[in-house]
Formats: C-alpha cells, structure tokens, sequence
C-alpha cells in the first residue's frame, strides 16, 4: 500500500482552478520531490494535503485512510507533518520549547495542568532527541524569532518531525540558504527521510537531484510527468515546460 | 500584539533548583512581616486586603493577555459571579449554623474562594466555548458584549443579584478554623495573605505545565499549533477556563473581605481595572501584574488624599507605561535583574539612572502644570499644594517652574539618549 495516494484533486478560489485534477501515489519510505515553475500550485498542493485547505473536489488517502476534509490538527494526529515555506515557529518561546510543544500530542500532555511539563518525560526526552539532531544544542534557550535565519529554517524542520510522523512534507527547506547551509541542510533532510516517506517542494535542482528518489512535475496544477530523476531530466515535455523555461 | 512587550518572559530555566525557591520564601517573608509594620493600623490592613485581591485578580487576567494572547474587556464577569456565589454561600453557612444543620453549617468562610473558583470556571466552561474560536479583536468585542450583557442581567434578576443595593453576608459565621474570627480587617488579612499566596502559586505553576506552555504557544502562533495537533480553540478554551477560576478566586476573597457585592462588581469598570494593572505591571512577566495590581491599587486609594484629579494620574501612568514602557514595570525590573545577571548592571546603570531622573523630572514638571492648571480653573484653594510646596496660580513663578522642569527633563533625555547610542 501506498504511504499516500492522491486521486483526482482539485482545489479552485473562486473560478480560478489552482489544481486541477491530480493523481499521485507515494510509496512508503519514497522520497518525493515536486517542482514546478512559480505559481505551479506547489504550495496550494501541500495545503490540501496538509489540510489547511479543504480540497474541492479528489480524495486523498494516507496509509489507505481518507483524510481529505479533516482538520490540519486531526490530519497531524494521523501521522502526516508538514513544515512552512516562511518560517513559522513560536516566537517567543525559547528553541526547546518549540521542540517540546511539537512534541505534547505524541505524549498526549498538551491539555495537561496538573503536572509540570518538565515531568512529561516522553516529550522532554523526544524534544532532547530532536534537538540534537538539528544541531541547535546551543541555541537551545534563544527565543525562536531571534534565531540566525538557517537555524530557524532547521528549527521548523525539528518541529515538523518531532511527532514522529511518518509522512512529512517540506516545503522549501533551503529557500534563502547559503551553500555551507544548503549542504547541512541536506545532511538533516536525508536523517529525517529514514524510514519515513517524504515529499518536498524545492527550487534548487542541485537538492532536488541529490535527494529524491522519484520528481513529479506540477505545471499550471497539473502533473506533466512523474519518475526517476534520470526520467525527469531526460523527458522533453519537463524540458519544454520547466527547465526551458528556467533557462530562459 | 507586539512582540517587544512578550519577548523577555522566556528566558527561565526548567530545572527546578532551591534557587527557584528564593522568590516564594521572599513573598512569604513579606506576607508574614507586612502585619508587623503596620500593627494597630486598620487603614493599613483594610488596603492591603484590596491589594490581595487585586494581585490575584490581575494575574488571573494576565493567564488570559499575557500568556494566552487574549485582549478581554469582560473579566470582571468571573470576578464577579466568583463573587456572587461566594456570598451566596456565606449567606448558606450564615442561615445553616443558625439552624444548626445541614451541609453548609460546617463549612468555614475562610473556604469562599473556592467557591468562587468553581463559579467562575463553571460559567467559562459554560459560555467559553463560542467565544475562543478567535483571539484578537473579534475576541475583545465579543468579551466587551459578555460583560455588558452580564451586567444588566445582574439588574434584572434580583432574588440573586440583589439588584442596585446587591447583597449582603456576614464572615462571621459558621465553624471557625485556626482561631481566625475574621472581625477585624487585620484577620481579614491572614485569610487574605493565604488565598493571594495559593493563588499567585497555583497561577505560577500553571505557566509551568504543558498547557501553561500551549497557551504561549498559541499566543505566538495559532496557525502553527494546528500543524502540531492541537486546534488553537480548544487551547483559548481551557486558557479561559483557568483564567476565570482564578477570577472566581478573588471574587471570592473580595465577599468575604467586603461583605457585599454590586452588580457593578460585573461590569466594565472592574474589567478595565483588571487591564490596567495587568499593563501597568506588565505583560510578559510572571510577576508584573503583581507590581501592576500594588501599584494600581494604591494609586486608587491614596492619590485622592492629595489631590482632586487622582484619576487623571492613573489615566496618564497607564498611558505613559502603553506609551514609552510597553514591558511595564515588570518589564523594566527584569531588565535590571537580567543585566545584574549577566554582570552588566554597571555599564548600564548610569544611563538608567540618568533616563530615570528625567523621566523624574518630567512628571514632577507635568504634575505641578496640572495642579496649577486645576487650581487656576476651578480650585478652592488659591494655592496648588506639589510635595510640600505652595505655587500660587495666579503669579508666574509656577508655570515658570513648570517650564524649567520640563525643560531640564527634556535636555537629560536626550544627553542620556547620547549616552545609550555611544555604549551600543
């Protein structure tokens, strides 16, 4: 079975139709990469998955369950996990602590007042993990709004996988990264995609060559082509749609 | 909301250590010691019961704007249906022990706050639920509407709210617990001190618990919280469900300290007591609405005994610390504290101290403009009394006072402004 499959999605503002008519099946484990020119419906694509948009029409299954229409919280709770474009963390609250509350639903403490949060060691233990693994030991007491760009862009990545989910979603990970950063951040990208499926959206050719395992190309909300890397770099239809373009 | 006025709440470490006990042996001390100051003196006692009440009261709205990110004009409600229940329940123990029978003969006064706590949490879990779907200005107007609407309700059911007059009870009732006969306002007080230590206690914890922790979280970021499994409703729910218990709890205090309540106590007046200490206090400090609530309160009682324009003042401190000290007072003694901290309080002291001298300044000029100012339209006095000294507001020499000190005041700002920028 599939760790996600997508039938038929459509998602229009008004008449303007963003998707239209996706069909794609992620295998479990797969790294999945989906480019596309601006303005594709990259973004408007993982907001439907995610559930932050209720798509119009389609069904979306993960681990064979429908989710489509559920709640952001109740597709999160179903084990799918995604991290933003912008970076969008808690603010003032100190590095740990975003890890921490990312990780109260897994210990099912978040509604708990009757004990201190120091206590809830499944989550302490966890946010520890977690943070190690994003190398912000550090920083680990600097509100989250007043981190370097890079270490807050790995902090929204720590956050999306501190639930352990099994389906993550990133979108853009290295946007603005310089190279040092970009190469770190592929080393805690491929951490993460261990016995997880992932799917990212990304603009930088050199990361999405180097990581996924299968692209699929999203033009004007449709899917051209889906494959291997090698496929997709050989396939006319993307050269024409996406990479002559970019050339341009 | 701005960031400014959050951001120095999270420095705290989580391991709990004898050092974190320093701050609760300290208030404990003061709680036990205030009342050898102020032996014999009712007056004193009298308002440092009202400052309990507000310090609980202040912080119970400060769960609500501070930690959860939530603006309401309607606290009072829980304030005072807190109240009301509590009275209600006094007047029970009261007709109860006279019967000698039944369950409320055995309950002691001093237990009211409780009541008052369940009240409150009981009419936020009741009318919450609509209301936390949105933080910000939909939650403040639709928090305005509840308390107004509560208000008049209190004027139209009578048998419970007593109407205008509201209602009485008596503390001195049913079975006494530790020798406290809570006749005096100086007993009053021990019942005071207990309830505002487990309240601000039990309110400190809750910040340390992993809802105290979402509802920083949702203050920040509601959207994100959906992406990490939690509705951002559900968490403002149980946020206003605290808040309003401890709401109920001062309301509480307050029946047994006062012996009667208004429906007034419901309304927008009290609720606006409640921000403004919070604001005043500050914000993003656990401790802050505490300063904010001493402070507030005793501005309140004492100010008029000088002046006839006492409001005017809290309305300019209030809009001074919005103004030019959004952290509020907990905001600025934190600074200190974290610069004491990191041993930097030396460097910076000069230009705190010269920025407070005029600031100093400034406000003693504003103050004898506005005494003048007073007198010279409508005083009954010919003199404006500022600090022991007489200006007369017909001559010159007062407002050339005024002149020269604010004048002064405005030439250390900016030598200190200087000051600050070559340090930085």
């Amino acid at each position: 079975m599939s760790a996600l499959s997508i039938k038929g999605l459509t998602k229009s503002f008004g008449p303007a139709e963003v998707i239209c008519g996706v069909d794609l099946d992620v295998a479990e484990n797969e790294v999945h990469a989906v480019i596309g020119p601006n303005g594709a419906g990259k973004s408007t694509f993982f907001n439907l998955l995610s559930g932050a948009f209720a798509p119009t029409s389609g069904e979306i299954y993960l681990h064979g369950d429908k989710i489509n229409g559920l709640s952001p919280d109740k597709i999160q709770q179903r084990g799918l996990s995604r991290s933003f474009q912008v970076s969008n963390v808690f603010g003032n609250l100190s590095v740990f602590e975003n890890l921490r509350c990312a990780c109260f639903k897994q210990a099912h403490a978040g509604y708990v007042f009757w004990r201190p949060a120091a206590r809830v060691r499944e989550a302490n233990r966890r946010a520890e993990e977690v943070l190690e693994m994003i190398g912000l030991q550090a920083l680990r007491d600097v509100p989250a709004g007043a981190l370097p760009y890079a270490s807050q862009r790995a902090l929204e990545i720590g956050m999306t996988i501190a639930c352990d989910a099994k389906v993550v979603l990133l979108d853009e990970p290295t946007a603005g990264m310089s190279n040092t950063e970009t190469t770190q951040a592929i080393n805690l990208i491929r951490q993460v995609a261990e016995g997880r499926t992932l799917m990212i959206v990304e603009h930088d050719m050199g990361v999405v060559f180097e990581l996924a395992d299968r692209i699929s190309v999203l033009v004007y909300g449709k899917i051209i082509a889906t494959g291997t890397p090698e496929e997709i770099r050989n396939d006319p239809r993307v050269k024409e749609a996406y990479l002559g373009e970019e050339a341009a | 909301m701005s960031q400014d006025i959050i951001a120095p709440m999270q420095r705290t470490k989580s391991r709990t250590s004898l050092r974190g006990l320093v701050p609760w042996v300290v208030f404990a001390a003061v709680l036990l010691l205030l009342p050898v100051f102020f032996q014999g003196n009712s007056t004193a006692f009298t308002l440092l019961n009202v400052i309990g009440i507000n310090i609980v009261f202040a912080l119970s709205y400060n769960m609500l704007l501070g930690q959860g990110g939530m603006l309401s004009f309607g606290h009072a409600v829980f304030f005072g249906l807190g109240s009301y229940a509590a009275m209600h329940a006094m007047i029970a123990i009261d007709e109860a022990s006279y019967a000698g029978e039944g369950f409320w003969a055995h309950v002691p006064v001093l237990g009211m706050p409780l009541v008052g706590m369940i009240a409150g949490g009981l009419v936020a879990l009741v009318l919450g639920w609509p209301f936390c779907r949105r933080a910000g200005t939909a939650f403040a107007m639709i928090t305005l509407g509840l308390g107004e609407m509560v208000a008049a309700a209190g004027q139209m059911f009578p048998s419970l709210f007593g109407g205008e007059a509201g209602i009485y009870g008596n503390r001195m009732v049913g079975p006494q617990w530790f020798g406290l006969e809570l006749a005096q306002s100086s007993d009053v007080y021990w019942f005071i001190a207990f309830w505002t230590f487990a309240g601000v206690f039990a309110m400190w914890a809750f910040t340390r618990t992993p809802l105290g922790r979402m509802s920083n979280a949702v203050r920040d970021n509601p959207d994100r919280l959906q992406f990490i499994g939690y509705p951002p409703r559900n968490v403002r729910f149980m946020i206003f469900i605290a808040a309003g218990s401890f709401g109920g709890l001062a309301g509480g205090m307050a029946a047994v300290n006062y012996e009667i309540i208004t429906p007034e106590a419901l309304g927008l007046i009290p609720s606006g007591l409640a921000l403004l200490m919070a604001a005043v206090g500050g914000l993003g400090v656990f401790y802050g609405p505490i300063v904010g609530a001493v402070v507030v309160t005793l501005m309140n009682s004492m100010l008029s005994d000088y002046t006839d324009a006492s409001i005017l003042y809290v309305g300019l401190v209030f809009l001074a610390i919005v103004m030019f000290a959004p952290r509020g007072l907990g905001g600025g003694i934190e600074q200190v504290r974290v610069a004491w901290r990191d041993g930097d309080l030396g460097r910076r002291l000069p230009g705190w101290l010269s920025g407070a001298l005029a600031v100093g300044l400034i406000i003693v000029g504003l103050v004898v403009l506005i005494e003048l100012a007073f007198q010279a339209t409508h005083g009954s006095d010919e003199f404006a009394h500022v600090f022991g000294v007489d200006f007369d507001a017909a001559g010159p020499w007062g407002w050339l006072t005024v002149v020269v000190l604010l004048v002064a005041g405005g030439l250390i700002k900016r030598a200190t402004n200087k000051l600050r920028e070559d340090q930085a």
